[in-house]
């Protein structure tokens, strides 16, 4: 309810000003407004108190609790919330109720609602339960309802794992796998064999440690074997931008991602240079990379996890200009008189360094009043959802040659006032072995382990959030 | 992927086994027949024999607990299986206990043996769970229960009991709060841990328990800003949260010179009276403070620096809650120049979910006040997208409006007309908000946002209109008479508009100006009379100040219709209308009995209005720490700590000096020490060391996590402190003069080492004669000692160990003997006539690691001093590879330890150093030579140890009984000490004939080895058994001092107690030349650890410019690391 509520204060805050010399005062304040108050705790307790998870249609179908049981009453503050912000999206993250906090994400149709007794930095709980929601991810392929109900021993033994006292106690994979088997293995191994390897009680577990824990590597889970040893990295770049009606770039900057793949049996050290590091502007790391290295050498030095994860994010300086790989020529409008508009879509190739660009999408949010559409696309297929009010024109490859184009008349509700802002596109595409930027991989060597590993650097460029005003 | 088919498959197997059971019965009204009978069926489960069964029983328990449903009356069923062997039936055992245990505390009772015993496993991870879930369990009776275990587990020999023992204080303390003081205590404890892997968890039950007991934190606070970057991400979070509001409370306000700027810049931007008053106010204060300051330049503490060095390489972070940790420490604490650092890293934060962009934008709203300039070049970045979310929008919206300034304004605003077209209705209302704040704001801009708000009056949608008319009187207000034509045109609009706010907006205007519109307000009132009864309260209460305004104005065109309005308003039905009717009636129109007032009617009513203030509200909302969640919702939440105001004064700064202690194993050298503080108080210990330490190179991050003997004394933290400080590239002004401070320390130093170039004397009121009196008495004293030690050891000890014992002194003696005669005089003179920069580096090294040797068996000058001599020695142990281990050992001076300080311990003061002999009573344990010296008047009697306090698997072999230590007189004894491979301290009592003092023996990681002989073949092939996690490898640059062999194998033999392990090839075989080889050596070194007998390998491999890699192998991982630890620091400094 907080945010709600800063929401409102800076509204209200604006408003009181315009009462500036009015005597009336006239605030309409939700009645939890009034509610809030400060209250004595009967003592400290911990970050994260409970966890509820509650679907899109309001209904709670898992909870968790690391301390003493807090009704899931709680939940209907949110409840009310939600139910008054028309997209889930609106909801704001932190609410205060008068005895809780409630801080919540969204992933996936799911909200992850948790309740936090004291103070305690948002952001700490907002980053922890992405991670929970990454970790399902991870776990069970997908992050979804049905797979969490038919998975809850498994959710549970997770989410006991990961918070002690609410404190977050193991939030690497790696180290989580250690202790509990994802489902792969549950299956194999039959429900009666151990499971876990945390309670070495019986004979055959013996005085194993989850390694992780203790070591000062704690995302590599220890005697790592692979007959073949690989490693794979994917430099994925993403151009954000905004473009005006004209064409002109309003803002334009290159995101990039190096995902890694890494098979590699033992404690391979890894040493991944760049031919032009000087591109990057700002870095962000997985733990397991060498601050200092990268500070005096720019190159990226690490032992790896094992499996998938992300080595780094980067920006690229804002210094170089950014290349528009596609050109959007549009005109939509919609006509004063009789309900109807027109639009008319071209994509061409502008910046596209010889490469080809794939998986060419346009999504326009249509306003409320446009009813249906009538286009014909000179390639690709596109639907108009009735309801959400979304044009998608799925394109596929861009012709060089024949720049797609996409026209016809848009019949808007008779009576209604013509819409005033026309929609914006948003532009999705690809390129394959291509890096916008530049950036380029010089090589990759491995210390500590004696085999031959394969290697292997792909590129690729995608749009990130791009987006045509019109 | 693979994954979602597993999934498939699981779905399938799992019903197998009948889980869609449970899997179907959602709140379904017949549950409540079946739920008997189910239970009763779960119970037969659990009571099987069948471990399968149980499992099963137990998955749909715990299913049913999540789901929320009571599975309570299970509890007795459950509780009897706490100690099934099954291990994922015991796992949900405990899940369930906890859940339940608060509701059944009697049955509960039932469990804690289980776990009592469980505490006292052998196996860690056992210790560990087991305290875990007891101290899960809410019941209060077993409060004495968990308390001793916390106790006991808080000083376990496992790291990750002892994080587990941090984790369940804060859950004791909820329990009951009265234990806070015993509780307060294990936190002491634990926050002196070394590891990484306790520090995150026991910051945060500091958090918890005791926030308030700030001087905890002095001893540790170095040494936590050192481990910083390698504990976990979320320990991060809460370290530099804490550290903020320590460094709040500790060192001065950087900026407290800037301040005086900082307010002259900032202050026009809300321009208003009020505000400029108390600015004025404030700036009086600041420009006292200032003044003030100016009289003492601000001189950052160098720990303040630590901070700040420490934790900025953590804005690289994946994790967004520790870069907003950092941000909000830079931004509380680093001097307006540095903050910038952390705005890319915030707008990086602006790519992730929409809940951290949410938080973000909230904590950049609040900075972007404080300092606007910080943000500008990221302008871009706060652009908003059609697709964001509203509550996004407008956050980027008050960005962006708090970054307005005359020089982007025009694209701004430019942003601002796309904005408005939005279908967001809610958010266009914000942007029109936005553009009245920037034309109040920006002078320049007034105008053009004036045309075109008035522009939005003809828009089609009400709200913009609505919003327009809002924010265009409020800007009206500041030059109403330039503006008369607008004021006509929003007259016109009062036909159109429905909006019961804008129309009020409207009415109001018009009345305050009625002047400039004279012939327009009439007819308005007249219009609104018209439609008085059906309008909104709050129009009405307009329209009623209007016909006053209008009244007293231009009474002969609007008595009656002023007369008229009043008239209806007295038979309102709202009773705030009625009352504003007569209150105005009686004001304004003159009666016989209307007081004294009405006069004044005209000055009450159209009095000047000041324009309103557009500010924003995030104004001021940075007296919450930033990144809060007080801070986010504007509001103190249950346990928020103040961020504390800036001190007037730097507390002492000393605090953080980790002090010599009785426990706590020293170099002993506080005698030079003390002399320098008193020489000058005001100076930290700490840039003193660091004229020690002299120029090193950065140990890599990774070192930091090692649990080495890191923090043992001042000296050394400050070391490491150093370090990064070289390593930053960024130089600061405040380095400079750092620097200029270190290089007064080392003069001071240099002629305090010219007045006592090799020994240090234990009393500090020597004075320089003394001292040389000293220096010749020296050479005497110790062959005298060396011969009453052996006497003493044939008297005493049982016949055969003792003649093997002075056989090997015997034969050291000898070996000390070639020394002496090596070093006697030509050798010792080079260096005094050599460079004197080279002397002064000599004999810094001297200080820093070698001590006058208060053992007999150590010459007391350094025997490398003369570089002769090593190379003469090198030669030896190199050509002749059997020479036994212990006689090299003794060429590495053996650094001595205080055990008992002349002060404490009344005259008698007590050394104590590891020998490196082998203990003959006992192999696994360490020989400890203890020297006592009684400098009292009186003779000292009786000397024996007592009440021996170990930790569990230790040993120890007491020293015999000294009789009688005479004034005046030095005697030492042999002890040995089994350490069970840790290292942790024996502490025992030191008893004389009058008194008892508790004292404690903590060994460097170094003694719990002994060397062995390995060839270089044996060598690789164990190596190659330890490989993996076993292996720990670091990267370093040698100290410019120690690029040569000898010294490198000096270095590292004086570290650990190992032996060379001799190399076949020739260029190691070659002697030493000062060039070193262009093919870069390898150096290796073999032990075993005293008690398990665990082989430990050194690798060293030097390549070009200094450039090393340190290998241990070692399946001891605590001892590798904190070898790897104590290596890397030798070869470094």
């Amino acid at each position: 309810m907080s945010t709600k509520r800063n929401f409102i204060d800076l509204q209200r805050h604006l408003k009181d000003r315009t009462r500036g010399a009015f005597s009336a005062a006239h605030t309409l304040l939700p009645y939890w407004h009034r509610v809030t108050h400060q209250w004595q705790l009967e003592s400290a307790a911990e970050m994260i108190h409970s966890l509820f998870l509650i679907n899109h249609t309001g209904d709670i179908f898992l909870e968790k609790h690391w301390k003493s049981v807090i009704s899931r009453g709680v939940c209907d503050y949110f409840l009310e919330v939600k139910e008054k912000a028309v997209e889930p999206e609106n909801v704001p993250p932190v609410l205060q109720t008068p005895h809780h906090y409630l801080i919540s994400i969204y992933r996936d149709k799911l909200f992850f609602l948790s309740v936090i007794q004291t103070e305690v930095p948002p952001l700490f709980v907002i980053e922890f339960l992405h991670r929970v929601a990454d970790t399902f991810q991870d776990y069970f392929g997908e992050c979804s309802e049905s797979i969490i109900k038919d998975n809850v021993v498994t959710v549970y033994e997770l989410l006991e794992e990961m918070l002690d006292n609410g404190f977050p106690l193991a939030t690497e994979s790696n180290i989580l796998k250690e202790m509990i088997k994802p489902p792969t293995i549950l299956r194999s191994v039959v429900n009666t064999l151990t499971v876990l390897l945390f309670f070495p009680g019986s004979s055959n577990v013996g005085d194993k440690l989850p390694t992780g824990q203790l070591s000062n590597i704690p995302w590599r889970r220890a005697a790592v074997k692979y007959t073949n040893n690989e490693a794979y990295f994917d430099v994925i770049e993403e151009i954000d931008a905004i473009l005006d009606k004209s064409g002109m770039t309003v803002f334009a900057e290159i995101q990039g991602v190096i995902e890694a793949c890494t098979r590699l049996s033992g404690m391979p050290d890894l040493t991944l240079s760049f031919m032009n590091p000087r591109l990057l502007d700002d870095v962000s790391f997985h733990p397991c990379v060498r601050f200092k290295r990268w500070e005096s050498e720019r190159v990226l030095s690490f032992i790896p996890p094992d499996g998938n994860f992300t080595l780094m994010t980067y920006h690229v300086s804002s210094q170089n200009l950014v290349a528009i790989p596609v050109y959007v020529k549009q005109n939509i409008s919609f006509f004063e008189t009789g309900s109807c508009g027109r639009l008319d879509i071209t994509i061409g190739p502008k910046q596209t360094m010889g490469k080809m660009v794939e998986g060419l999408m346009v999504t326009v949010h249509m306003p409320k009043a446009v009813l249906s559409v009538n286009l014909t696309a000179s390639q690709g297929n596109y639907t108009y959802d009735l309801a959400t009010k979304v044009l998608v024109w799925d394109i596929g490859k861009l012709n060089p040659q024949k720049p797609p184009n996409l026209r016809g008349t848009l019949s808007v509700q008779s009576g209604a006032p013509r819409p005033e802002e026309n929609p914006a596109l948003d532009i999705k595409l690809k390129i394959q072995q291509l890096a916008i930027s530049g950036l380029k991989v010089n090589r990759l060597d491995m210390y500590g382990e004696k085999y031959k590993p394969f290697k292997g650097v792909k590129y690729m460029t995608k749009a990130g959030k791009f987006q045509v005003r019109t | 992927m693979s994954a979602s088919s597993a999934f498939n498959d699981e779905k399938g197997g799992s019903s197998s086994v009948g889980e869609p059971e449970y899997g179907h019965d959602p709140a379904s009204g017949g549950i409540f027949s079946s739920d008997y009978k189910r239970h009763d069926d779960l119970k037969e489960m659990l009571d099987s024999n069948k471990d399968s069964l149980k499992l099963e029983a137990m998955k749909r328990i715990v299913a049913m607990v999540a789901r929320g449903k009571n599975a309570s009356d299970l509890f007795p069923a459950v509780v009897k299986n706490v100690a099934c062997k099954n291990i994922e039936v015991k796992k949900l055992v405990y899940v369930y206990l906890v859940r339940y245990a608060e509701e059944q505390q009697d049955l509960a009772l039932l469990s804690i043996s289980t776990f009592q015993r469980g505490l006292k496993d052998p196996n860690q991870l056992i210790r560990a769970s087991a305290l875990r879930v007891l101290s899960s369990i809410r019941v209060t009776i077993i409060v004495p229960i968990m308390m001793l275990a916390i106790k006991e587990a808080a000083s376990d020999m496992s790291p990750y009991v002892r994080k587990t023992a941090a984790h369940a204080i804060p859950k004791l303390y909820s329990l009951d709060p009265e234990q806070k003081d015993q509780l307060i205590e294990v936190i002491e404890k634990l926050l002196a841990d070394k590891t990484t892997l306790v520090a995150g968890s026991v910051v945060m039950a500091f958090e918890e328990v005791c926030p308030e007991r700030i001087d905890l934190i002095h001893k540790n606070y170095r040494k936590l800003c050192n481990l910083l970057i390698d504990v976990e991400e979320w320990g991060q979070v809460v370290i530099i949260n804490m550290l903020t509001r320590y460094a709040r409370t500790q060192f001065l306000n950087p900026n407290i010179n800037e301040s005086l700027l900082e307010e002259g810049g900032e202050k026009t931007f809300y321009g208003s009276e009020e505000d400029e008053d108390e600015d004025d106010e404030d700036k009086d204060k600041k420009a006292e403070v200032a003044t003030m300051a100016k009289r003492k330049p601000y001189v950052m503490d160098p720990d303040h620096r630590l901070l700040l060095r420490n934790t900025k390489p953590l804005l690289q972070s994946r994790n967004a809650a520790v870069v907003m940790a950092v941000a909000q420490l830079y931004f509380h604490l680093a001097p307006k120049a540095e903050v910038g650092v952390i705005a890319k890293a915030l707008v990086r934060l602006l790519r992730s979910h929409s809940e951290v962009q949410y938080v973000v934008l909230q904590n950049v709203a609040t900075m972007t006040i404080k300092r606007r300039g910080m943000f500008e070049p990221y302008l871009k970045s706060f652009y908003i997208r059609s697709t964001d979310p509203t509550q996004i929008k407008v956050l980027k919206l008050e960005v962006l409006t708090n970054l307005a300034n005359e020089t982007n304004i025009s694209t701004i605003l430019r942003e601002f007309q796309t904005y408005i077209k939005s279908m967001d209705k809610d958010f266009v209302a914000a942007t029109i908000q936005a553009i009245g704040r920037c034309a109040t704001n920006i002078g320049e801009v007034r105008d053009t946002c004036l045309n075109g708000l008035v522009q939005l009056l003809s828009n089609r949608d009400e709200l913009v209109v609505a919003e327009s008319v809002v924010v265009i009187k409020k800007l009206l207000q500041m030059q109403p008479e330039k503006h008369s034509d607008i004021i006509k045109h929003m007259a016109k609009l009062i036909d159109n508009i429905q909006v019961p706010m804008a129309r009020a907006s409207i009415l109001w205007l018009i009345g305050e100006y009625c002047e400039h519109v004279p012939k327009i307000s009439p007819d308005v009132l007249r219009k609104m009379a018209k439609s008085f009864t059906n309008e909104e309260d709050i129009v009405k209460l307009q329209i009623i100040n209007l016909a006053a305004k209008l009244y007293l104005t231009n009474s002969k065109q609007t008595k009656l219709l002023t007369q008229y309005v009043l008239n209806l308003a007295k038979y309102d039905q709202n009773y705030d209308i009625r009352d504003r009717a007569r209150f105005i009636r009686q004001l304004i129109v003159p009666t016989e009995k209307s007081g004294a007032l009405s006069k004044y009617a005209k000055k009450l009513f159209l009095a000047l209005k000041p324009a309103p203030v557009l500010e924003s509200p995030f104004k001021d909302r940075d007296h919450f720490q930033l990144g809060s969640l007080s801070h986010l919702l504007n509001a103190k939440a249950g346990g928020y700590q103040e961020l504390p105001d800036w001190p007037e004064a730097a507390p002492d700064p000393s605090v953080r000096n980790v002090e010599v202690k009785e426990s706590v194993p020293e170099w002993t050298k506080c005698s030079s020490r003390e002399k320098r503080k008193e020489k000058k108080v005001e100076k930290p210990f700490y840039s003193d060391s660091e004229g020690e330490s002299g120029p090193t190179e950065s140990a890599d991050s990774e070192s930091d996590s090692a649990n080495g003997s890191e923090s043992v004394s001042g000296s050394e933290v400050s070391g490491s402190g150093s370090e990064s400080e070289e390593s930053e590239e960024g130089s600061e002004s405040e380095e400079e003069e750092e620097e200029e401070d270190e290089e007064k320390d080392k003069k001071k130093k240099k002629k305090e080492l010219k007045k006592k170039p090799v020994q240090e004397s234990e009393s500090e009121q020597s004075s320089e004669e003394e001292e040389e009196e000293r220096k010749h008495e020296r050479k005497s004293k110790p062959r005298k000692s060396d011969s009453e030690t052996e006497s003493g050891d044939e008297e005493e000890s049982e016949s055969e160990s003792s003649q093997s014992e002075s056989d090997e002194s015997e034969s050291e003696a000898e070996v000390k003997k070639k020394k002496k005669a090596a070093q006697s005089k030509p050798p010792a003179k080079p260096v005094k006539t050599d460079g004197k920069k080279e002397k002064k580096e000599m004999s810094l090294l001297d200080l820093d690691d070698f001590e006058p040797a208060p053992s007999p068996q150590v010459t007391p000058v350094n025997s490398f001093l003369s570089s002769s001599l090593v190379t003469d020695l090198e030669g030896l142990s190199l050509s002749d590879s059997v020479l036994s281990p212990a006689t090299i050992a003794p060429s590495s001076a053996l650094k001595s330890y205080e055990l008992l300080h002349r002060i404490t311990g009344e005259g008698l003061s007590v050394e104590y150093c590891f020998s490196r002999q082998p203990f003959s009573p006992d192999a696994n344990m360490v020989a400890v030579q203890i020297q006592f010296t009684n400098n009292a008047t009186s003779d000292t009697k009786n000397l024996h140890m007592e009440d021996v306090k170990l930790q569990s698997g230790m040993r120890v072999k007491e020293f015999p009984e000294i009789e009688l230590l005479p004034a005046g007189e030095t005697t030492t004894a042999v002890m040995g000490i089994d350490f069970c491979d840790s290292t942790q301290a024996a502490n025992f009592q030191l008893c004389t004939h009058t008194r008892k003092f508790f004292v404690s023996i903590q060994p460097p990681v170094g003694e719990l080895m002994r060397p062995i002989f390995l060839t270089e073949n044996e060598f690789k092939k164990e190596q190659g058994q330890l490989m993996g996690m076993n292996e720990i490898t670091e990267r370093l640059t040698l100290d410019v001092k120690c690029r040569n062999e000898h010294t490198i194998v000096q270095r590292v033999t004086t570290a650990a107690n190992l032996s060379r392990v001799p190399c076949g090839s020739d260029k190691e075989c070659s002697p030493p030349v000062p060039p070193p080889p262009p093919d870069h050596p390898v150096h290796r070194f073999a032990g075993r650890t005293v008690t398990s007998s665990s082989l430990v390998l050194v690798t060293v491999a030097t390549k070009e410019e200094g450039a090393a890699q340190l290998t241990v192998n070692c399946e001891k991982m605590v001892i590798g690391t904190m070898l790897v630890k104590d290596i890397l620091q030798a070869l470094t400094q």
